[in-house]
């Protein structure tokens, strides 16, 4: 079974995660900050951390910055803000979900992120299109700063409560040719210089 | 006329000779216009003060009734200056055709005289000489600037006149010891309250800053008590139903962040706040969470609109009719056209089998559409949840 480390600062929550997540996954350990978060993850070596965007120390960014390397991150969050979701992906977290999520599908997500794959709610779908709309920028990395027209699509279908399946099947393509598109948009998320990823990041003192 | 005195001086042109400024005084004063007039005759053969007085008198005294209301509108600008100066010299070499024809009082009395007549003249142009006057539109503003340049010159004409007087006279040499100590007085005075006047206007922005948090404060306090207590102990009272629980959350989580973002929630002009507004009205109604997703954003106009309420449509349908599954909402706005799509994960139908009310609603969401030349589009199967699309052009 996958391996869970649940980082948020509501012990509620936190006891909401358990009770959820308790027969899908095992949970190796909570944390309630990024000091106990950073601790526990050196000496539990979780496969997957959940991660709270907000935290009174510094949040999921803080983490990732310290101990970003050494296991995958879903970060999970009320937050709606599109400038915290998008500065924990770009600190390397690989996907974004919602609190509301039912049990089965954070149990879903968790096992993608742990295998490498991007996993987007609608939510970050449309904050990743509203990122990357518009003209990119004129000195542009173009395989860097734009999306693809099939990038789109994808993120268009995520954002419009598709599931991988579905969207493959809409598209008459593969599911492992969606999580490809997914993890390519999930790079360009993460390295692109759009300005407008830039200043979020510049904000947040990630670059 | 009339045997009551008119309540403030004004000039009498039915009686007039000139401007009317001796009858409207006699009226004002009791007496015959005649006992007036003699009086500025012979003011005007003293060195023409009597002819300055009455120029001044006509122009600062403003007429009876129609007279009143037909005044001409008062100069501004450039015109204003040019009158101002030609009137000037006219009394100029009317003065000094009185001195050289030796008419004349002595030159200490006169000048000052016109001079204190020139400077009353435009600092009573501010005070008195805008009687309100409700039936006329309201004289644009002056600038601030006019006003003050014409009051400065005003006080300046009336203090050079006084002082050319006590200059005329030779009072002027025992005032200047008193006027040198006056001046350092008022310095040594300024420079030691100076810190206590500058401490008091700070503490009072301070005051103002603190009451201006308070206030905050305050506003935080009631509309929490309003929104999230009230919440709360509506939570308490149904935490049997886990689902009217989890409504009630959804609802007052989206309400806090709406009005932490200090988006009105109430009048919705963009189409995003719009398409929330509706999503949280079927919530509340259908018990259905619905997440709404907008990519960009546009005011509402006419088609926008139709649009919202389309969606809106849509999502009621999705929430009745969707088995209690969730219901996707994504909006986008694109350069040539918005498009929203509205999802659920329910049974799903066969479009050729839908009952005759559901095809009816789809009616209504098709034919608004269209009306504003947009498209709509129903995908479902069974199994498969049904999926309506909208766009319209921008």
């Amino acid at each position: 079974m996958t391996r869970v480390l649940v980082v948020d600062d509501h012990q509620l929550f936190r006891a909401g995660v358990r009770s959820e997540l308790a027969d899908r996954v095992e949970l190796v350990g909570e944390a309630a900050s990024v000091e106990e978060a950073v601790a526990l993850i050196e000496r539990l070596e979780p496969d997957v951390v959940l991660l709270d965007v907000h935290m009174p120390d510094g949040g999921g960014v803080e983490v990732l910055r310290r101990a970003g390397a050494s296991a995958h991150f879903l970060a999970l969050s009320v937050s709606d803000a599109a400038e915290d979701v998008i500065a924990v992906i770009r600190a390397g977290a690989r996907g974004y979900v919602t609190k509301s999520i039912s049990g089965a599908e954070l149990a879903d997500a968790i096992e993608r992120v742990e295998q490498g794959d991007a996993v987007f709610s609608p939510r970050l779908a449309g904050f990743v299109l509203d990122a990357f709309a518009g003209e990119p920028p004129a000195p542009a990395d173009a395989d860097l700063d734009q999306l693809t027209p099939r990038e789109r699509e994808v993120l268009r279908h995520l954002a419009r409560g598709y599931l991988y399946k579905e969207i493959a099947l809409r598209l008459g393509i593969s599911v492992k040719t969606v999580e490809a598109h997914v993890s390519a948009v999930l790079r360009k998320l993460q390295l692109s210089n759009r300005h407008q990823l830039s200043r979020w990041a510049a904000e947040r003192r990630l670059d | 006329m009339s045997a009551r005195p008119a309540p403030v001086l004004r000039r009498d042109p039915a009686h007039r000779v000139l401007g009317g400024v001796c009858a409207g005084i006699a009226r004002q004063v009791g007496v015959d216009p005649l006992v007036v007039r003699i009086a500025f005759v012979a003011a005007a053969f003293a060195g023409g003060l009597g002819f300055v007085l009455y120029a001044v008198a006509w122009v600062l005294i403003p007429a009876d009734g129609e007279a009143r209301a037909a005044r001409v509108p008062r100069l501004a600008g450039r015109g204003a200056v040019e009158v101002a100066l030609g009137v000037g010299l006219l009394v100029l070499a009317l003065l000094l055709t009185f001195r050289a024809l030796g008419l004349w009082l002595t030159d200490g009395v006169v000048w000052p005289v016109v001079l204190v007549a020139a400077g009353g003249a435009l600092l009573w142009r501010e005070s008195v000489g805008r009687p309100p006057q409700p039936e006329e539109p309201e004289p644009r503003p002056e600038r601030p600037a006019a006003v003050v340049s014409r009051t400065g010159l005003g006080v300046a004409l009336v203090i050079g006149a006084g002082v050319a007087f006590l200059g005329a006279t030779n009072a002027l040499s025992g005032a200047r010891d008193v006027v040198l100590s006056v001046l350092v007085v008022a310095l040594v005075l300024v420079i030691v309250f100076a810190p206590w006047i500058l401490r008091l206007a700070r503490s009072l922005a301070a005051e103002r800053s603190e009451r201006i948090r308070s206030e905050e404060r305050a506003e935080l306090a009631a509309h929490l008590h309003d929104s999230v207590l009230q919440t709360l102990a509506l939570v308490q009272q149904r935490a049997g139903d886990p689902r009217a629980v989890a409504a009630l959350a959804r609802r007052q989580e989206r309400e806090l962040r709406a009005w932490l973002a200090q988006r009105p929630g109430t009048e919705a002009t963009h189409l995003a706040a719009a398409l929330e507004a509706a999503a949280v009205e079927v919530e509340r109604d259908h018990g259905v969470p619905v997440e709404v997703v907008v990519v960009g954003d546009a005011e509402l106009d006419e088609r926008s609109r139709a649009l919202a309420a389309a969606a809106r449509e849509a999502m009621v349908n999705a929430a009745k009719f969707g088995g209690g599954s969730a219901v996707d909402v994504f909006a986008e706005v694109l350069d040539h056209e918005v498009q929203v799509y509205v999802r659920d994960r329910g049974p799903g139908f066969e479009l050729a089998g839908v009952p005759e009310d559901r095809r009816g609603v789809r009616e209504s969401i098709l034919g608004r559409m269209a009306r504003h030349g947009g498209r709509a589009a129903v995908h479902s199967a069974p199994g498969q949840g049904t999926e309506v699309e909208l766009a319209v052009p921008r």
